[in-house]
């Protein structure tokens, strides 16, 4: 929470306004029972008759006055603070975020980060803005309170001090035990939550496997505690409103006492035990005010914790300079992994092991393998989202953590898996590989991906507008249209990351033809499913379980490796003179 | 409506039924604490009252009181505390109540009204809907009841002590809840236009950090951010409104409080001094108690003006928990009804029709004889009741007319358990239960020993990966398998499968989320799986269904065509065609390529 006061910085004055104000607010609060008392004492049974007493209210009705002007202006900084600092935060934490590696990505999962970035945020907002509204007047109330009782007399002052304390130890008693227990009672809920939605989504299989008694019982079970951690804390805090109450009045009966004693040795007056009195009841309400108002600061606190998680995550990946005489040149991309290695934050088996080939600068590497083998962890590697856990990837004769991100990012056209189009029109999509590209650059890249009949088939070409995720559009469209995206920036190396899946055969034999035919020849890596996609490459790698069992061309894998021939035959029987296999 | 909501009402009354003597026992208990914190003020005024001037005091009168006062006290005390833990009983225990009966009436409903509503929104009912129900309704009504009573017995009690001042009070205090309508009023608008800024940021945010690999992919950080500060700019412009607007509330009241509390020591005051015309004693203690009741007198107002809106709320939200709870259940097992056991794994519909609406209908007229261990497969595109027809032979859904019997016995007139327990089911909607890799794979079987569990995933081709996840068998996977892939959660079903095989198989789209080859090699293992079982497969990979004994073709609820691969290619109908677009382009890329 510390660290993210730094965000309040720029409206220090008004954080600092927005308590004076309250604190201001409050002290015209507290002169309130002094002036009732002088009523009583002067106005009523001193004798100084009406005119006094109107007064004495106008007096009160000012100090309403006041207390409110500062009041709405204390409000209006807080606001401005409060605010002030969450857009700052937001705004750091959306940068930070973005620029986060793929493995912490990974680690976080995007729902998490949205959540910490909206709700979390939000939270944390309203926390900062009850804090500077309540935190300087509720305390000072209650200490102002007391310290005027000491005014009034020594001995009441000493009855409120001790009442005081004897009401912060049970507020905060109470949410000392209380607090934790309502974390439980929602981690039960979210159980609870957690078990109805599994029966839903999964309710064809558990009547399939027989299981709703078990869901049941699971429910019962968790439905039970849940509502036992509740009664049990609700049975605790239940205590603060009778136990205050209690301290509060048995405290005004000790206070009349003495006052009584007092008044009968002429020391104090009638009216200033009345002022004791309501500084009692004053202090009462604001006590409880901060009790809500302290947990809504540990729920802030809890945000805040969580934000502050995602603050600090390390960059992970390893960012060398370039040696000496290490340039890494724009023209022509070799690209070679020496014996390289890859997991997924510490998994038993690496999801790449011991990796080595070289793809030369304008070949065409085509990478299979089935579900998990390792396929995406390898092409990921040549942009350095990840980092080798040993061995190197090499770029230019230069390992890519030595480039710079930026540079080498650069250099490659990426087209992942998931189709992702933007919100904006298409053209703005298309821009994304190159901000400045001209409309026929556009063209150009649309044409090679195969995507020409997409713009041609909409009814304002470039200018078309896609939804949010490019819902407007099918799959296959999505996936030419992502191709062009690469594209355009003419990359030096373009990976295609099993992105012709939704195309169908003809389509993506003539994509494969057209980027054979680039003039600026890529380096281009194509992760396929299907051996029809890349059976013109230069050189297949096959992978099976993160290792690479295959490196040749078509022919060659088809003689030399079984798995090869596994895969392509599944795919065409009919070529397969022995036998039958599916 | 105005029915409906009185039978919500009549719903509730049921429900809470079992704890009437709880609930009466809340009012008791509320009564009381009213009653007492409303005596407290007028005890301490008349002790007021007796400290007058010096020499004159009667400590033992006043010490008299005192005992009063506290026994009063510690009522208080007693009565708020057990008001307090009544109403937590009621609630909890009708939260608790209402929960189970949704939950256990989910169980039992029809799969006809689980597919017709999201899971969102059911799940919205048991957890959300129940949890405003029970704050809005039932704590609410303990707060409207306290707070009408507390608002009635001061105005009672202030009445009684001194009406001129009981009217100033009476008059002024509503000033207070104009003011605080006519800002929340004006704040309204405000706030909307907050949320929908908000919302267009949340849904920026969903895009980018939801594609952030695309983003760096693309080195497209600043771009983002650039528009990421405008919208935030325009968020904090409408957000400082909105806050500073909607926090005018508490120091307004606040201030006509205060202007209340003035006025009653104007009046409180002038007649002490110069008489009142009333025919009461009036006196500074009984002003004191008077004040007191000034500053409180406006809470139960704002208290209540919250409940009244949350009460509806409530009702609403009890309307739609009910609309669960008293859906009808899944007809029960007739009571003739036998026990399959272990079935041999004959299946025959005959002329089974079905359909939701008589005007669509979705199965007709199918005829389907499969003896056991033979390999049905059925094919046909999207919506052709592919789906709907392995639903009917789980009884997820009842036909409308037909027969299907198992071993020559009518399933509706076999029990339910017994005949699903008979068939084990792949999906293509992959589900993965919260918990570990081994509980899931051992759903069906949650005695397996370890081996019997690493040899199925073998079979499965699952151990690989699973061998890769940070702990192995012992990886926690959340709700929806977190970070495995579409293909790795079908393998882990597979392997769910491929550990408890009963007689009889349905394999639902199962492989299509995962690559030929892989597919190829649980082929194997399938086929190692089927022999001897009844099995109906069904797929829109045609290469999956080849070596099937018979292969049904379905066409809008119907079967156009059935037989072996080899006859119904010879056919060339509908079954060919099918079969031709699906390779047509295949093969002729393959062997063009060949050609070069």
């Amino acid at each position: 929470m510390r660290k993210l006061l730094k965000y309040l910085k720029n409206y220090r004055a008004q954080a600092v306004t927005a308590p004076l104000f309250k604190f201001i607010e409050a002290c015209f609060e507290l002169f309130v029972p002094v002036i009732v008392a002088a009523i009583i004492d002067n106005g009523v049974t001193g004798g100084r008759g009406t005119g006094y007493i109107v007064y004495a209210c106008l007096i009160l009705i000012a100090l309403g006055f006041a207390g409110l002007a500062a009041s709405v202006s204390a409000q209006y900084f807080a606001a401005r603070a409060a605010v002030g600092f969450s857009e700052e935060l937001r705004r750091d934490l959306f940068r930070k975020m973005q620029s986060l590696p793929y493995g912490c990505a990974d680690e976080l999962g995007t729902p998490k980060m949205i959540t910490r970035i909206t709700s979390d945020v939000n939270q944390l907002q309203s926390g900062v803005n009850l804090v500077l509204r309540l935190f300087m007047r509720s305390p000072f109330i209650v200490f102002g309170a007391t310290a005027m009782a000491f005014a009034i007399s020594a001995v009441a002052g000493g009855i409120f001090a001790l009442s005081v304390g004897a009401l912060f130890i049970i507020v905060f008693a109470v949410m000392f035990v209380c607090v934790p227990l309502y974390k439980k009672a929602q981690s039960r809920l979210d159980g609870v939550t957690t078990v109805t939605r599994e029966s839903l989504t999964g309710a064809r299989v558990i009547r399939a496997f027989c299981k709703e008694d078990d869901e049941i019982s699971e429910f019962r079970y968790r439905n039970g505690n849940l509502k036992k951690s509740q009664i049990f804390v609700g049975k605790i805090s239940a205590l603060t409103n009778p136990l205050t109450y209690a301290i509060v009045n048995v405290t005004i009966i000790v206070l009349l006492y003495t006052g009584a004693v007092q008044v009968g040795e002429g020391v104090l007056t009638q009216g200033k035990v009345i002022a004791l009195y309501n500084y009692m009841s004053q202090i009462l309400v604001e006590l409880i005010k901060l009790a809500n108002l302290i947990i809504t600061v540990t729920k802030s606190f809890a945000s805040a914790g969580r934000i502050s998680e995602v603050l600090e995550m390390q960059k992970t990946l390893i960012s060398g300079e370039p040696a000496a005489g290490e340039v890494f040149k724009g023209a022509g991309a070799e690209v070679e992994f020496v014996n390289v290695c890859a997991n997924y934050n510490g998994g038993e088996v690496n999801a790449l092991d011991g990796i080595s080939f070289t793809a030369e600068s304008g070949q065409t590497i085509g990478i299979i393998g089935g579900t998990g083998s390792g396929k995406t962890t390898l092409v990921n590697l040549i942009p350095h989202f990840y980092d080798a856990v040993s061995g190197e990837v090499l770029v230019n004769g230069i390992n890519v953590n030595r480039i710079g991100d930026e540079k080498l990012r650069e250099s490659c056209g990426i087209v992942p898996q998931r189709a992702v189009l933007f919100e904006g029109t298409l053209r703005e999509n298309i821009r994304w590989g190159k901000n400045d590209a001209t409309d026929e650059e556009i063209m150009q890249a649309i044409k090679t991906a195969q995507a020409e009949e997409v713009v041609a088939s909409k009814p304002s070409g470039l200018d078309e507008r896609v939804e949010q995720g490019g819902k407007n559009f099918s799959g296959g469209q999505r996936q030419r249209l992502t191709i062009a995206r690469a594209l355009v920036k003419k990359p030096k190396i373009l990976i295609l990351d099993d992105s012709a899946s939704a195309l169908d055969y003809a389509t993506d034999a003539a994509l494969n033809a057209s980027l054979e035919k680039l003039d600026y020849r890529p380096t281009v890596f194509i992760v396929s499913q299907r051996t029809s996609s890349i059976r013109r490459a230069d050189k297949i790698l096959v992978l099976d379980g993160g290792k690479l069992v295959g490196t040749g061309t078509h022919e060659q894998l088809l003689k030399d490796c079984a798995l090869y021939r596994e895969i392509h035959f599944s795919q065409f029987p009919e070529e397969d003179g022995n036998e039958n296999p599916a | 409506m105005k029915t409906r909501r009185k039978g919500i009402f009549g719903r509730i009354l049921k429900q809470l039924a079992p704890y009437k003597f709880w609930v009466a026992g809340a009012l008791l208990f509320a009564t009381v604490t009213v009653a007492g914190t409303l005596a407290v003020p007028i005890f301490f005024g008349r002790i007021i009252d007796m400290i007058t001037e010096p020499g004159q005091i009667d400590l033992r009168g006043i010490c008299a009181e005192f005992i009063k006062t506290g026994a009063a006290i510690a009522v208080t005390c007693l009565s708020q505390w057990l008001m307090g833990v009544i109403n937590d009983h009621i609630a909890y225990n009708a939260v608790a109540d209402i929960r189970r009966e949704a939950f256990e009436k989910i169980q039992r409903l029809p799969l006809a009204f689980l597919d017709g509503h999201s899971v969102g929104d059911i799940v919205g009912r048991v957890v959300a809907d129940v949890e405003q129900f029970s704050e809005g309704l039932l704590m609410g009504f303990t707060q409207l009841f306290t707070g009408v009573l507390t608002i009635a017995g001061t105005l009672g009690v202030m009445l009684y002590i001194n009406w001129v001042i009981a009217l100033i009070v009476f008059v002024l205090t509503p000033l207070s809840l104009l003011v605080a309508k006519f800002i929340s009023g004006r704040t309204y608008s405000m706030f909307r236009e907050t949320s929908e800024v908000r919302g267009e940021q949340t849904a920026f945010i969903d895009e980018m950090i939801g594609n952030v690999k695309v983003v760096q992919a693309f080195s497209h950080e600043d771009e983002n951010l650039e528009k990421f500060d405008a919208v935030n700019k325009r968020l904090t412009k409408v957000s400082v409104k909105s806050v500073f607007f909607s926090s005018l509330v508490n120091p307004c009241t606040r201030f006509l409080n205060s202007l209340v509390y003035a006025a009653v020591a104007l009046a409180g005051a002038l007649m002490l001094v110069n008489g009142t015309p009333l025919p009461v004693a009036f006196s500074v203690g009984i002003l004191t108690s008077l004040l007191s009741y000034a500053n409180q007198y406006a809470k139960p107002f704002n208290e209540i003006s919250g409940v009244v809106a949350e009460l509806q709320n409530a009702i609403a939200c009890a309307g739609r928990i009910y609309e669960v709870i008293d859906q009808p259940a899944e007809t029960p097992d007739l009571p003739s009804a036998e026990s399959l056991g272990r079935a041999r794994g004959d299946v025959e519909l005959k002329n089974v029709y079905f359909s939701y609406s008589p005007a669509k209908s979705l199965i007709s007229d199918v005829c389907v004889k499969a003896e056991a261990g033979r390999r049905i497969a059925i094919v046909g595109s999207t919506g052709c009741g592919k789906t709907t027809l392995i639903n009917l032979l789980m009884r997820f859904y009842d036909p409308v007319s037909g027969e299907i019997s198992v071993d020559g016995k009518n399933i509706l007139n076999v029990k339910r358990q017994s005949l699903r327990s008979n068939f084990a089911m792949v999906l293509q909607d992959v589900w993965i239960k919260s918990g570990t890799v081994r509980q899931n794979i051992a759903l069906g079987k949650p005695d397996a020993t370890e081996e019997e569990v690493i040899k199925a995933a073998k079979a499965a081709d699952a151990h690989n990966f699973i061998m890769q996840l940070p702990q192995g068998y012992n990886t926690v996977l959340s709700e929806d398998g977190g970070n495995l892939s579409q293909g790795q959660k079908q393998l882990l079903c597979i392997t769910r499968v491929m550990l408890a095989v009963p007689p009889m198989l349905i394999l639902d789209e199962a492989t299509s989320s995962i690559d030929t080859r892989t597919e190829m090699r649980i082929q194997n293992a399938f086929g190692k799986l089927m022999e001897g079982r009844t099995c109906f497969i069904v797929a829109h990979r045609l290469s999956t269904v080849q070596n099937s004994d018979l292969i049904l073709v379905m066409d809008d609820g119907r079967i156009v065509e059935r037989g072996t691969h080899k006859e119904l290619l010879a056919l060339n109908g509908f079954y060919a065609e099918l079969f031709n677009s699906r390779f047509k382009e295949n093969r002729q890329t393959a062997v063009s390529e060949i050609k070069k």
